[in-house]
Parts: structure tokens; sequence; C-alpha cells
């Protein structure tokens, strides 16, 4: 474990019933990094989170939080993680004040009146804090949520599809909320969202899971390389798929089907491509290069997903 | 902690539900006895003034209240079941376990404190009850001599010897509904929605109290076992003398039962899944 890493899931299993949620699953969070924690929908995600922080207790494996061993007999080691698990549930029949206050009292550290309007006004609800919960926004709620997560000044924020259930407007100031979490404050933030292109636009490190099982970790640069742009070709009818896989296009060649070529690799060579479709006689009517973590993510899952 | 989970409790309107269902049980059974208190009287004393000739003030503040308290024998226990059986379903049920779960309070020390503000709750209630229930029936009825009638006897207590009475009545029934919190609370710990714990909680208690009410052998073996049995002890202190020793027997088996019940509570707590 590397000198700061602040919190490492090793070899973590969780199994309900015969189902396997989560299985020999390994990562480390350093300090400093936004990990975005990506999957499907029943990939395992919620159920790892919950386990780093001690809601539900892995089967198999262990958590480490600044290098001590996490359990029940150690949940001391939770002030320094802050976390939101799927939706931010509070008790909506008191204000956001007295929910922001009763949580800051079970932090484990001395928090002051103060920073109680501190991090009000860094999630951007100073003025509505006496206001009850029940008449918040889901957006509202979201940033109350990481305010209770944030009071005590945590090392680590867990957040869990913070973005679930707003609105464009409530994603952008989510997004520009968890920016500044990390750049400003110098927090470091596991992220979970379906929403990929958010993800790729805060993550600094990811990990993929896919039926509870880790396919892919590493800095998000080096995985999303251009190399690894998927390039979308739609041409006439004219039966290429020969001269394809003799040519040296064919090793960047991931399907071919009627009119619909698909290619990955660096965007600079799509200019020599198209000249070649031409030549060969092709109406080239469309080249697409989607080099994103969403054409990434479906590539890594799709491919997994065929093998098993 | 315990007076974050306490500001919880007394924060929420349905609270205090229960403190408005006593003060109204309490009221009508008080209003109909001003109406017709002496028919009913005459009526309960049938079989005694055919022998005795009974005079006084019968009717009074400490015989109303022993009414009250008789009637309100099934309903007091579902009233402190309201809010034990919340205290821990009621979170999963809102979705808050997760949120608590996740600060560094030891889930031991989370059942405990929720245990203890069930308890505050069942406590204040019962100080209510005797409130509305002994002070308000003496204040509109006066004091005097309790006939407590039996169902083949009846024993008359001295004006000025009744109060210490109710006063441990009222403790004994303290200890009572601190089993019955620990019963809800044991329910809870199993379930992500409040109504199942305080239905099983009244589920429990009504079977167990059928038992105990049926007068058959089978029944009569096992009945000294179960803590409903025990609940109904406060009685004992209207009797004469004072069955000291039943009563110190109810009352360690309802101490013992409480213990059980909160021991396994925070056995299963601790290994629960949180996937509410």
């Amino acid at each position: 474990m590397a000198a700061d890493t602040i919190i490492e899931a090793k070899n973590l299993s969780k199994y309900f019933g015969k189902f396997k949620a989560v299985e020999d699953l390994s990562f480390a969070i350093n300090h400093g990094d936004v990990y975005g924690f990506l999957g499907q929908n029943g990939a395992g995600k919620s159920t790892t989170m919950r386990m780093l922080l001690g809601l539900i207790f892995p089967d198999e494996g262990s958590v480490y939080i600044k290098g001590e061993k996490f359990g029940n007999r150690s949940r001391h080691l939770l002030k320094h993680v802050g976390a939101v698990i799927e939706r931010p549930d509070l008790y909506k029949y008191l204000s956001g004040w007295d929910n922001l206050r009763m949580f800051a009292q079970l932090s484990g550290v001395p928090i002051t009146t103060n920073r109680l309007h501190e991090v009000l006004e860094i999630v951007g609800l100073k003025g509505r804090e006496q206001d009850k919960v029940k008449g918040y926004s889901q957006g509202m709620k979201q940033r109350l949520g990481i305010a209770i997560a944030m009071v005590h000044n945590p090392d680590l924020l867990i957040l869990d599809e913070p973005t679930n259930g707003l609105d464009p407007q409530g994603i952008f100031e989510m997004r520009v909320l968890i920016q500044r979490l990390s750049k400003d404050f110098g927090k470091t933030i596991l992220i979970s969202s379906h929403l990929l292109y958010e993800i790729e636009q805060i993550a600094t490190r990811m990990i993929i899971i896919n039926r509870g099982k880790k396919i892919i970790e590493g800095d998000v640069t080096t995985l999303l390389s251009p190399d690894d742009t998927n390039v979308d070709v739609r041409i006439g009818a004219v039966d290429v798929a020969t001269s394809l896989k003799a040519s040296q296009w064919a090793s960047a060649l991931t399907n071919a089907v009627d009119g619909k070529l698909q290619f990955r690799m660096n965007p600079s060579h799509i200019p020599a491509l198209n000249k070649w479709l031409v030549a060969l006689g092709a109406d080239v009517y469309e080249i697409k290069a989607s080099h994103s973590l969403e054409a990434y993510f479906l590539s890594l899952t799709n491919e997994d997903n065929a093998k098993a | 902690m315990l007076r974050l989970e306490l500001y919880k409790i007394f924060k929420r309107p349905r609270t205090y539900i229960s403190f408005a269902i006593i003060t109204a049980f309490a009221l009508v059974i008080q209003l109909a006895l001003v109406a017709d208190g002496k028919n009913f009287i005459s009526f309960a004393l049938q079989g005694v003034n055919e022998q005795f000739d009974v005079k006084g003030n019968i009717l009074n503040g400490y015989l109303v209240t022993y009414i009250i308290l008789q009637s309100l024998l099934v309903q007091i226990p579902l009233l402190v079941a309201l809010v034990a059986g919340d205290v821990l379903a009621g979170e999963a049920n809102m979705g808050t376990m997760r949120l608590l779960l996740t600060k560094p309070v030891s889930r031991t020390r989370l059942v405990l404190v929720k245990y203890t503000a069930s308890v505050c709750y069942a406590l204040l209630l019962i100080t209510w009850l005797a409130v509305i229930a002994l002070a308000l029936s003496v204040s509109i009825f006066g004091a005097g001599d309790l006939i407590n009638l039996k169902s083949d006897s009846f024993v008359i207590i001295l004006k000025d010897d009744v109060l210490w009475r109710y006063l441990a009545a009222f403790g004994f029934a303290a200890l009572a509904m601190s089993t019955v919190s620990a019963l809800a609370l044991f329910l809870s710990s199993f379930a992500d929605n409040a109504i199942g714990p305080i239905m099983g909680t009244m589920g429990v208690i009504v079977v167990l109290m059928i038992f105990t009410t049926l007068d058959l052998p089978i029944f009569n073996t096992i009945s000294r076992y179960l803590f409903t049995t025990h609940m109904i002890g406060w009685k004992g202190f209207f009797d004469d003398p004072v069955p000291y020793a039943a009563i110190t027997r109810s009352a360690v088996i309802l101490a013992i039962y409480t213990v059980l019940f909160v021991g396994a509570t925070i056995w299963w707590f601790n290994k629960k899944d949180i996937q509410s």
C-alpha cells in the first residue's frame, strides 16, 4: 500500500444467497484522487461502496482506511470519511440546519457553529438552512447531503450517484461543486455515476466493474488514450470487407455489418482511411470519432458480457 | 447522542398522538363517571351491598384512576410500541440509517441510545398517565378510600394508604413498559418499516396475554414464565397485604426479558447488512 493511500479494498467479495454481487475486488484510492467508479446497474458499485463504509459486511476480503483494518471494532476510522450513499435521505420533518447540526455531532470531531455556516456556504445552501427539508428540491437535498458528509473535514468523500434525479442545471452545479471540493479544498473523492460524461469531466482515475468484478483500473488520461478512439464509418453498399481484411486497417477493424464499419484507432489516421475507402470506390457518407468514456465503457463491458 | 435521539422523537408530531390518546381516553372515562357514576357504582357494588353497608365517597379519584388503568392495559403497550418499534425500522424506512452508520458511532452504542430514548418516552407517557388519570381524577372526584373489587373478594384501602401504592404501581408499570420497549426494539431491528414491529409487538403481547388469561393447565405451566403475566404485577400494590415477594419476582422476570431483548438486538444489529 502506498504511503498516501486513504482507502484500500483488498479482495472484497459479497454474496447475496447464491448471487455474487462483488467478487475478489481490489483497488486503492490515494490522496488527491478523484476516483470514478463505473459499472452498469447491478454491477456491484453500491454494494462495494457500502462495504467500504461498513454498512455491508464483506464475506471475504478487507477494507483498510489509512492503513488500519476497518470493521465494527474500528468504526472510529470513519472520521476520515464522509459519504452520501444513493439518495441523501434526511429527516424531512427537521430543518436543514437541524439535520446538519445533528449529523455533525456524530462525526467524531468537535465542530463549531462557524464550520456549519461555512459548509452551508460551500454547498450553496446559505439562507435556506432554516427551511424544513421536506420543502427542499432534490438538488438541495443532495447539496445538504454533501454538507453533512464534509462537515467534519474528512480526507475522503464517497459520493454514490450524486447527480441522480437532478435536472441538467442541477447536474452542472453538482459537477462544479465536486470539482471545487477537489481543487479548492483538496478532498479526495470516490464518485460513482451512471452518467459517464460526468465522470469523464471530473475523474483523474477510474475503475470499471462488471458483474462484481474489476475489468480495468487506471488513470483516465491513460485509459482514454487517443489510440483507443472509436471511429464509426458509414459507406454505400460496396463490399469492402475482403479488401479491409487484407489491408493495413485490418487490425483496427472491430466490426463490419452491411455499410457500417467500426474501428478502434488514433483519429489522426481518419484522412488516410477516408482516402483508402474512396480509392476502393466506396461512397463515404459519414465518419464519426467518438473518443469518450461512454464508448470505452460500453466496449469493455460488452466484451466482458460476451465472454460470460 | 441521547439528546439527539430525544430531539428527533419529540420533534415528530406523531409522538404526541399517544399523549393525546391517553388524555382523550381518561377524559372520556372521567366525563362518563361524572355523568353516570352513581349508577355505575351501584351496579358494580350489587353483590357487596347485599352483605355490607357501604357508605362514603365511593366514586372518588382513586377508584376512577384504578378504572382508567384497568381499561388501558392493552392500549399503553401499543402506544409505547409506536415509538420503540420505529426507532430502528423508521430510520431504515426513511433511509437515514445509511447516513447514521457512515458516522463513527458504534452500532452497539446506537442501539443502546435508541433503547434509552424509547424508555424515556415510555416513562414520560406513564408520568403523563399519572397526571391525567390520578391528579385530574382526584381533583374532579376528590380523594377517598379505594375499594378494589376482585372476582371473588374485595379489598378496602384507606384513603391515607392509597397514594404511595399508586406511585409504586406507576413505577412498576414503567418497568413493564421498558420490557415492551425492548421487545419492540428487537422486532424493529429486523424490519425496514415501522408497521411490522409495532403490529408484531402487539401481536406477541395479545397472544401471550391469551395464554395468561386462559385458565388451562397447559397454559398455566408456561404462563408463569411469560413477561405478559408479570406486566400486570402493579395490581399487587392494591392487595392487602401487598405481596412483595411476587411483585419482586415479576420485576426480576421483566428485567431478565428486557436484558435478553436488548442483548439480542445488539447481537443482531452488529451483524446486519444495511441495505435500505
